[in-house]
């Protein structure tokens, strides 16, 4: 991807960079730059994001966190989970964002300082990352899960958690009891839907089943789930 | 003595305040006529379901304009749209506190089959836990296809043998 990143996104990313060492000097070695394909990109240490980001949101004019999210390396992979925050300012720099991305300590019990004191935006978003990603951030006022029910035991973007989801029961006991309704995982024929990119019309790139050579009746041979 | 009516039609002159007929033909005929929609909007059919209220395609014409958002009130639940895990318990809740007799309208490709939802979050069709009489394709369908549903709803109600169900223990209260 290094090919990708522009000329004036390096600059701005290996200034942003500097400002930042200078800055904390403690943490300088781990602020690093961050490969990026469009806007500039740092790396911090989580236990300095919350001092960083406070910084670059009063000083530097990021009064807007226009998302923020985690990538899942992989199970097995360490550091296993990087938080990503993207900062907008509306003042000093209209239409830069900035992202800023820290990577949890713990691979097995991930943890982030909560932002939604300085970004009241954040409040849901990281509701939606710990729901997704089950990474805890430590000082947020309300962290429920936001989609999914309460009491339900997975995070469901993680890397080990199938796309078609896992058997287990309904939210509510009494209705399960009832209907005899499971949660089931969704069938697979074919693959997941996806889009084809490319110079298509819109009925041939619509979202599909990539093969449909195979269905539930009429398993593939190798493996059932894709 | 008895004379041959050569009257086609009624005539309460000779015969009285009395009609004679079956039962089933006027309780379905009752009941198929004013079909009391629950518009259980989920998604995008929900839109389309408002469509085939509105004057265009005007849902009245079927005797079906009275959305009730009380299932209390209601007599056809009409499931608009993706159902999701989270979301089911709730929609079998509201079924449940529906007065006998019911019946439910699966509408659109998700409501019938879980649609282009492949995924961990959305019950596979909501007829895993309600009982569905009838299915429209279509995503989302367009409101003649309800106004279709609709009328196949009609021709399945006056088939049913509703006099004999009003006896019946699972159908009283």
């Amino acid at each position: 991807m290094s090919d990708a990143i522009s000329e004036t996104n390096t600059t701005a990313t290996s200034g942003i960079v500097a400002t930042l060492r200078e800055k904390f000097p403690q943490s300088a070695e781990k602020i690093t730059p961050r490969a990026s394909a469009d806007h500039p990109a740092v790396n911090v240490p989580a236990d300095a994001a919350m001092a960083i980001l406070t910084y670059l949101r009063d000083e530097h004019g990021y009064e807007m966190l226009s998302d923020l999210t985690a990538v899942d390396w992989a199970e097995g992979a360490s550091p296993r989970f990087t938080v990503v925050w993207h900062l907008l300012s509306v003042t000093i720099n209209p239409g830069v964002c900035l992202r800023v991305a820290a990577d949890c300590a713990s691979d097995t019990e991930p943890e982030m300082p909560s932002v939604a004191d300085i970004w009241p935006a954040a409040n849901w978003h990281e509701r939606e990352t710990f729901d997704m990603f089950g990474i805890v951030f430590t000082g947020h006022p309300d962290l429920r899960r936001i989609l999914m029910w309460d009491g339900y035991p997975h995070h469901p973007l993680r890397k080990e958690f199938p796309l078609a989801g896992m058997d287990d029961e309904l939210p509510d006991p009494e209705v399960e009891a009832e209907t005899k309704a499971r949660l089931v995982a969704a069938p697979m024929a074919g693959g997941p839907f996806v889009a084809s990119t490319g110079n298509l019309n819109l009925a041939e790139s619509e979202p599909r089943a990539k093969d449909q050579s195979w269905s539930e009746e009429n398993p593939k041979a190798e493996g059932p789930k894709g | 003595m008895v004379t041959a009516n050569k009257e086609a039609t009624y005539n309460s002159a000779i015969e009285g305040d009395i009609v004679v007929t079956r039962l089933d033909a006027v309780i379905n005929w009752i009941r198929s006529n004013s079909i009391w929609p629950m518009p259980m909007g989920l998604a995008c059919c929900g839109i389309e379901l408002m469509g085939a209220g509105g004057a265009r395609f005007d849902i009245a014409r079927f005797g079906a304009e009275v959305m009730r958002f009380s299932p209390r009130q209601s007599d056809c639940m009409i499931v608009a749209g993706t159902v999701t895990y989270k979301m089911a318990p709730h929609i079998r809740r509201i079924y449940d506190q529906m007065a006998s007799p019911k019946w439910v309208i699966a509408m659109g490709a998700c409501a019938s089959t879980g649609g282009m939802y492949r995924s961990y979050s959305t019950m596979q069709g909501v007829d895993r836990i309600l009982p569905v009489d009838v299915y429209i394709s279509g995503c989302p369908p367009r409101p003649e296809a309800i106004l279709d549903a609709l009328i196949k709803m009609q021709e399945k109600i006056r088939r049913e043998p509703s006099a004999r169900m009003l006896f019946k223990e699972e159908y009283k209260g």
